[in-house]
């Protein structure tokens, strides 16, 4: 295989699985303390849409980045305010929050352009590619890996960062006991529900950088239904990871790769109709749950979180 | 001061109704906000919504028109989330359904008599969007796997398969190359009762009296009744969950699938523009509705209206419909958030009160 090839289809491969690796991590830390969040999709896509009506607006890209984490946060906190003080269903809850989302960022998106007409078609300021000095000569992986935007080196970096957080310091220690088993982190002292606040608040505000990534980075524009199920698909790679945040790593590039084959198939002129090659990831998203869960079932139990999705009420104890 | 929550034992009908009329005030008046803060004036935004879905007899019968596919798949998820499946696949479900009833109605029907052409219609749509849901249905009953996420996927195929066949190989040959299939011959054409409103009312209310008779009359009922509200208790008395959630879901995709017959034959008469939502909103009818089937029929027309609502606002004030979807999600998440009323008898008691009463704990 030639070097330009392997290049191209890794490079496209990391761009694409960005803001999926971003939006799993979230996910990953919100149901590690045990909290169930389907909004996933809604808040991806109101980042979206918040990133690039902001960043249009202020011409300042970080900004609009800024913007998109604070809409995560907000929208995650609605999310955790119900699930945790209301103690509502959390599966209601996060479809509401996809479905408002849904609604909301549309909304802005045919509001929010000049003298407030559409956003489809505009230009803002974007992240664009920036090969780093050095690395990014590189055979191979020089001019793939190394050659991404801001927010994707951002991510290199939060992967070990989180990674260690979650499993080698107190804190994390503390998250993973507030989510496996609440009671015992009661007892232990921790404040079970200002724990789950803070993570499904920072899961939100990482989902939303995931949405500023895809209208900011990844295809540097608005575009109705700009997310296309890349949230629902993100909580599925919350499973396929073991809500573990380097396997999740593995996933998004797993998913990466499919929009990169996708990409290729279609600009080699395939035979295959644009609609079949665009159900690729959807069925793939399938095909990977059932072969995970299968697995599951033949013996390894994986790392779901015990307590996810329950209420957690302190005067039902014991 | 401290807050306790008691767990209610029983539900009373008034404070359920009167939560939820202050949590659709409450969704109204945060829809406000959001609208003031876009620059829009709420109360006339508000105004041209009820006038456009309820002020004329013509906006009475769109909202019908609306209520409809609304009405089938709110009741085939409520039947799905009345024992804890989470079925958000209605969309692709419907979608389904509207390719058979195509393919009957432009492939099968020249060599139909004109009389079974629609009951076929009726027939496979109903077992497309059956088959459709019965695949997360087997998943989840041997495998164990994420229904809520095998039945979004299946959302998006649905999708895509309908705007490939519309645009691709069932693209109507004399149609100036615009996206749609042909129109459908007339033995394929739902009748229609007034203005657009069509026969799919009438398969709606008789599918919900069904649903009533089977959730309230039969031991399968009784049986689904059971899984949803203490599985445990399901399975000591030997019901068996997997039988009861294939035959659950062949019914839920199989309403969405005739919704989806319904929206062909009885309103486009042709395919194009199918999946425009319906199954989504079928989630908040359902849920809105507390899965009673009589309450799914009327809070269908609700947020039919919602819709239709929607629609008039983009055309009278260029405000984007999309407002409708956001009140949606707003009543949805005060609903929510108030059936912590419903559910807790919540009471007030003071620190040091409850520091002489912990004795007695």
């Amino acid at each position: 295989m030639n070097e330009a090839f392997v290049v191209s289809i890794l490079s496209i491969t990391i761009r694409a699985g960005t803001s999926l690796l971003y939006a799993t991590l979230g996910e990953i830390f919100t149901e590690r303390a045990g909290i169930l969040n389907l909004g996933v999709e809604g808040i991806m896509v109101m980042g979206a849409a918040t990133a690039f009506a902001v960043s249009f607006h202020s011409e300042s890209a970080w900004l609009g980045v800024l913007a998109a984490v604070l809409v995560g946060a907000l929208l995650a906190f609605i999310h955790s305010f119900l699930s945790i003080t209301m103690r509502a269903d959390q599966t209601v809850s996060g479809l509401a929050l996809t479905i408002f989302g849904t609604g909301l960022a549309s909304f802005m998106g045919q509001r929010l352009g000049p003298g407030g007409t559409t956003m489809v078609g505009l230009q803002g300021p974007s992240f664009s590619r920036f090969p780093l000095p050095l690395l990014s000569e590189l055979p191979y992986i020089g001019m793939s890996v190394f050659n991404q935007d801001i927010l994707a080196y951002l991510l290199y970096l939060l992967i070990p960062i989180l990674w260690f957080y979650l499993y080698k310091t107190q804190a994390g220690l503390h998250l993973r006991a507030v989510g496996e088993k609440p009671q015992a982190a009661d007892a232990m002292g921790i404040n079970v529900s200002r724990t789950r606040y803070l993570y499904t608040v920072f899961g939100g505000m990482l989902i939303g950088l995931a949405g500023a990534h895809l209208s900011m980075a990844y295809l540097q524009g608005w575009a109705e239904n700009i997310t296309g199920g890349r949230g629902w698909i993100a909580i599925a790679l919350v499973i396929f990871a073991t809500w573990d945040p380097v396997r999740a790593m593995f996933g998004a590039l797993l998913f990466g790769g499919i929009n990169a084959l996708q990409f290729r198939m279609q600009a080699a002129g395939a035979s295959i109709p644009s609609s079949f090659l665009n159900m690729m990831p959807y069925i793939f998203t399938i095909v990977v749950l059932v072969l995970i869960t299968a697995y599951e079932r033949i013996g390894k139990r994986l790392g779901a979180p015990a307590a996810l999705g329950l209420p957690f009420a302190r005067e039902e104890k014991g | 001061m401290n807050i306790i929550f008691e767990k209610r034992l029983t539900s009373s009908t008034l404070l359920g109704v009167a939560t939820l009329f202050l949590s659709f005030v409450l969704a109204l008046v945060f829809c406000a906000l959001i609208l003031l803060g876009f620059g829009i004036n709420p109360i006339e935004a508000f105004g041209v919504m009820v006038d456009g879905a309820f002020g004329s007899t013509y906006a009475l019968t769109e909202t019908m028109v609306k209520a409809i596919p609304l009405m089938l798949t709110g009741l085939g998820v409520a039947i799905a989330f009345r024992m804890l499946f989470w079925n958000i696949g209605a969309e692709g479900q419907l979608a389904l359904g509207g390719i058979a009833a195509t393919y009957v109605a432009l492939f099968m029907s020249p060599y139909l008599p004109d009389v079974t052409v629609l009951p076929l219609m009726v027939m496979l749509g109903a077992l497309a969007g059956a088959i459709w849901g019965l695949i997360p249905a087997l998943l989840k009953s041997y495998l164990g796997v994420n229904e809520i996420l095998t039945t979004l996927m299946m959302n998006y195929i649905a999708v895509l398969l309908v705007e490939y066949l519309y645009l691709g190989p069932w693209r109507d040959p004399d149609g100036y190359g615009f996206p749609g299939t042909a129109p459908f011959p007339q033995s394929a054409w739902l009748p229609r009762l007034t203005g657009r409103v069509h026969a799919g009312l009438i398969i709606a209310i008789l599918a919900a009296a069904l649903m009533w008779f089977i959730l309230a009359r039969t031991r399968w009922g009784y049986e689904i009744r059971l899984i949803g509200e203490n599985l445990e208790a399901a399975r000591y008395t030997g019901v068996s969950i997997a039988k009861n959630l294939v035959l659950v879901m062949l019914m839920s995709g199989g309403l969405a699938g005739i919704a989806g017959v319904a929206e062909v034959a009885g309103l486009t008469r042709r395919l194009y523009g199918l999946t425009v939502g319906y199954g989504y909103t079928a989630i908040i009818v359902a849920w809105l509705a507390a899965l009673n089937p009589a309450a799914i029929i009327l809070v269908a027309f609700l947020l039919a209206g919602l819709l239709v609502g929607g629609d008039q606002l983009q055309i009278a004030l260029q405000t984007p419909a999309a407002v409708s979807e956001v009140l949606q999600g707003a009543i949805l998440f005060f609903v929510l958030g108030s059936s912590i009323f419903t559910r807790y008898r919540i009471r007030f008691r003071r620190k040091e009160t409850q520091a002489a009463g912990a004795g007695d704990e």
